[in-house]
This record gives C-alpha cells, structure tokens and sequence, in this order.
C-alpha cells in the first residue's frame, strides 16, 4: 500500500464529524453538498475522478475501518512477542469485512445505471418535498433511512432558526446520507470494504461525464 | 528478471473508484481520465493487491507468458 500520507487521506474524518454535527443541528447537513458538487465540478471542468479517487471522504472511511482490528491484531502480537510468550501466534479474531467477492450483479451497467436512476429520482422526490414546504405545506422533522423507515429526528432542529424549507431540504439530504452510509458499511461487513464504490451514483455519474468528455479517445 | 505476473484491469467493468491505485505498492496503477484503472505491466509486480481490494473484481492477473501469446 502507498504509504505517503497527503492532507487529502484525512477526509475519512471530515465524514465522521458530518454525521455527528448533523446528529445535533440539521442545518450542517448543508455542508454535506461539498461531496454532492465538488465531485461533478471536478468531472465537468476538469474531466478526471480526482474527488473520487483522493477526497471521497466515504471510500476513504470503508478503507480505513477494517484497518483497524489489523493494527489491534500488530499492536498486540508485538506485545505477545515482547512479552516473551512461546507457542503459535495469536490469530486476528475480529475482523470488520469479510472481503469476499462483490457479487457480479452489483458492479453491472445495468444495475449501475438503474441505481443512479433511482438515486437521481429519490433526489428529486428531496426536491419536490422542500418545494411543497415553500409553498406552505408542514415541515417533516424526520430523517428517511432506507428511502423507508422514518426516525423523528425533532432535536436536531429549533423552529424558526431558518426557513422551513431550508430545514426539510437538509432533512432529506441527510437521510440520503445517512442511507448511503449504512449501505455502504453493511456491504463492506458482507463484502470487500469498497464495495458500495462499485455502483455509488455519484461514481457512476462522474464515470459518466469523464466517458462523455473522453468518448474520442476511448 | 521482470515478474511472472502482472495485473490486468477490465476497462468496461472498471468503476473508477482509486481502490487498486491507492493500494498498490509500486504505483504501477492509474485510473486514465476517470475512465478506467491502468496497470503499466512494467512496474506491476504481480502481487494481486489490486485484484484483493477491487470492489468490482475487474482486476485479473496474468502471466506474461499469456500476454505473449
């Protein structure tokens, strides 16, 4: 593995600290649409997957949380072998993922494009839901997991902070997150950690532009 | 004497995602315009790190005895 270490190898953090700060106000959620632009406007003007492959704070947490039962199990065979013990190596008991083959239909066009589909109407449906709140319609102090299960998520806003549109906006954004998230960590448990990059919309639509933009030279 | 094996990505399976770039030890991958993974056969060493993390399992390794024929 590449050991040089930049300043962009630490956004893994920036994704931890996104989640708490939206746990206790919503409004941070807002801060959640760097990785929803910054992404696009690097595959738009720059034509690459820069974001994608150094800053995507998401990857760079699914690499970084398996890694750890591997630096416990180091660390405490350095201390079994300091401590002078005799016998077989102690085995590394916890693991975070499996690693086992992503199944083949996951990484597949169609899947791929149907899931970015899906993503882009469910962000519409976002949309839709703050316009009606525009409009007058009642604010929804839930968070959505699963595009399903509504969790009264009321504490993390103060009526009259912002406009309410504001809020059920980031209401939404967050529980898309926050769904990308839990996707992402029960398939890097299931499978190998980077699983959730093989059909991760924003990938898939920043792949998308860069194919487009390079199309005479592929 | 250059290695048995290298690693070879699928360009239309690739996801793009950097996962094979960041592990590799030698820096023998790049992803080609966001496109697709590139392994440049004459740094790989055919330790199959890349094919181990790849989500989409687009990386194969090869002998270059095959890439020969």
């Amino acid at each position: 593995m590449n050991s040089a270490k930049h300043w962009y190898d630490y956004f893994w953090i920036w994704t931890i600290v996104y989640f708490i700060l939206g746990f206790f106000n919503i409004l941070f959620a807002w801060l959640g649409m760097f990785d929803f632009l910054v992404p696009l406007l690097f595959a738009i003007f720059g034509g690459n997957k820069w974001f994608c492959n150094h800053m995507c704070g998401r990857g760079q947490l699914l690499t970084v949380i398996p890694q750890i039962p591997h630096i416990m199990h180091k660390r405490s065979v350095k201390r079994w072998r300091e401590s002078g013990a005799q016998g077989a190596v102690p085995k590394q008991r916890l693991i975070f993922s499996r690693g086992q083959a992503t199944p083949a239909w996951m990484p597949a066009k169609w899947f791929r494009y149907g899931f970015l589909v899906f993503f882009l109407a469910m962000f519409g449906n976002i949309l839709y839901q703050t316009w009606k709140v525009y409009g007058g319609a009642t604010l929804r102090q839930a968070v959505t997991l699963f595009w399903t299960f509504s969790v009264p998520w009321d504490w993390a806003y103060t009526a009259g902070s912002s406009p309410e549109w504001v809020a059920q906006y980031v209401f939404g954004f967050y529980s898309l997150m926050l769904t990308s998230a839990f996707l992402g960590l029960i398939l890097m448990v299931l499978y190998k950690p980077r699983t959730w990059c093989s059909f991760c919309p924003m990938g898939t639509m920043t792949q998308l532009i860069c194919r487009f933009r390079h199309r005479k030279e592929l | 004497m250059p290695p048995k094996s290298y690693a070879q990505a699928d360009s239309t399976r690739c996801a793009s995602c950097g996962a094979c770039k960041h592990e590799c030890p030698k820096g023998a991958i790049s992803v080609w315009k966001g496109c697709y993974a590139v392994v440049d056969p004459e740094l790989c060493v055919g330790c199959g790190q890349c094919a181990k993390v790849c989500p989409t399992g687009c990386i194969e390794l090869k002998t270059r005895e095959e890439a020969h024929q």
